[in-house]
């Protein structure tokens, strides 16, 4: 579908006057489409059915969360790097900054919602032991952790995600979170994200984010987290 | 009627009724449920934890919702703008509301925007694009100009100066319910909800 699109695109450039779009112009939109489509994203499978995780998350919840959600996430990031990509090849830089909420929302959304069903599995796992030792040394405990991942997950005004990530300045576990769709960046590696927005839980908690945040541990991969943890240490 | 906060000392703030039962606009696809939930829950919500954050400052607790919005921040602005922005949006609404506005409200949506077609078209765009939480304002400008702004979060006009006609609730928990994840939807059911006299009263 992204496919067809950036060639609908191209097919409306090549077919303006010579003199509208030269041809040296046109190569650059013919390599700017081509690559973009090779760059199309796509919605991840999740590794378990929309029902898994129930009644922690219920199917309903997972079912539109990932099949309506973040595909549309993933179809507006192919349609804005499309766009910005054609905006760059005609050198147009006010409309390339233009693209960047919209990047930066779809992109975002798309990155975080890709890493969040790894971080969740049925049943949830235990926490590897070495993991958990770096847990205890930094946070107290397992326990003191959730709680204060919860309580900062908790006050996200509006949408946003909890996060733990490694800090690799310091090498140091971290909770932080973010606004929106903004994915983690810089020099911080993010390990187990818990998705805040309402549409996250609203069908199965309504308004009681706190019971959520509560009840999501049940469904931690915590091995797809220390997984994430030993890459980035790397 | 302007929203004051109770100015008797230790007079928590209160959350004003819903202006209609909460079934009113179920025939026009905002659910009892979703009413329920918006207003017994959410806004209610926001005026519990006001109070908790002013309790025992007798000066906070003795100013209005505008006053906390123009000079507070952080979680008191939040739970301050969010319960002022409920109680306005729940008063754009109507069971006998959509249709098009009439009179000098009619006349300045002409001239601001060209038509009425124009103006919902603007609005709705602003109201479906907003990424994330927020709202869509239509307010009148320091200027006396009308103008379609855009707010984040608990983000409120009054804190610019500007002056609020209409607001849409464009957070998740406005139209979860009814409308799943499809905002263009309720922002239709939203119009044909639009309590004009309310807003003609605004500018």
């Amino acid at each position: 579908m992204a496919t067809s699109r950036v060639l609908q695109s191209f097919f409306k450039q090549m077919s303006r006057p010579t003199g509208v779009v030269g041809s040296s112009t046109r190569r650059q939109l013919s390599a700017a489409a081509a690559s973009a489509a090779n760059k199309a994203h796509s919605l991840p499978d999740l590794a378990y059915d929309y029902s898994a995780l129930a009644p922690v998350v219920s199917g309903k919840i997972m079912e539109l969360h990932h099949s309506k959600h973040h595909q549309t996430y993933v179809n507006n990031l192919n349609i804005a790097l499309e766009q910005y990509a054609e905006a760059e090849a005609k050198n147009d830089v006010a409309a390339m900054i233009n693209l960047q909420p919209a990047i930066r929302f779809n992109g975002g959304g798309h990155v975080n919602h890709s890493i969040f069903w790894t971080n969740l599995c049925p049943g949830g796992s235990e926490v590897p032991s070495d993991l958990l030792a770096e847990i205890d040394a930094t946070f107290g405990s397992l326990d003191k952790f959730r709680s204060t991942f919860n309580a900062r997950s908790a006050a996200v005004q509006g949408s946003g995600w909890g996060w733990l990530v490694l800090n690799k300045a310091n090498g140091k576990l971290q909770i932080q979170t973010q606004p929106n769709q903004d994915p983690i960046t810089g020099d911080v590696v993010p390990l187990l994200g818990i998705d805040v927005w309402e549409h996250a839980y609203y069908l199965d908690y309504e308004n009681r984010r706190p019971d959520y945040l509560n009840e999501i541990w049940k469904v931690v991969n915590w091995n797809n987290v220390a997984e994430r943890w030993h890459a980035a240490k790397e | 009627e302007t929203q004051k906060a109770n100015l008797k000392q230790n007079m928590p703030f209160t959350c004003p009724d819903l202006p209609y039962p909460h079934d009113a606009l179920a025939a026009k696809g905002i659910s009892k449920e979703t009413l329920t939930f918006h207003h017994d829950k959410h806004h209610a919500g926001y005026v519990t934890k006001l109070n908790a954050l002013t309790e025992g400052k007798a000066d906070l607790q003795a100013k209005s919702f505008e006053e906390l919005i123009k000079s507070e921040q952080g979680a008191i602005f939040n739970c301050a703008a969010q319960t002022w922005n409920h109680t306005f949006y729940f008063n754009c609404l109507s069971p006998n509301g959509g249709g098009e506005p009439a009179g000098a409200l009619k006349e300045a949506i002409d001239s601001t925007f060209g038509s009425f077609e124009k103006f919902k078209e603007q609005f709705t765009a602003a109201a479906v694009g907003h990424f994330g939480s927020g709202w869509a304002w239509l307010v009148k400008g320091g200027d006396g100009k009308l103008a379609i702004v855009g707010t984040h979060d608990a983000g409120c006009p009054l804190t610019e100066g500007q002056t609020p006609i209409l607001a849409c609730d464009v957070w998740e928990h406005a139209y979860y319910i009814d409308f799943r994840n499809a905002r263009p939807e309720y922002v239709k059911a939203w119009w044909n909800c639009v309590n004009w006299e309310f807003a003609a009263k605004q500018l």
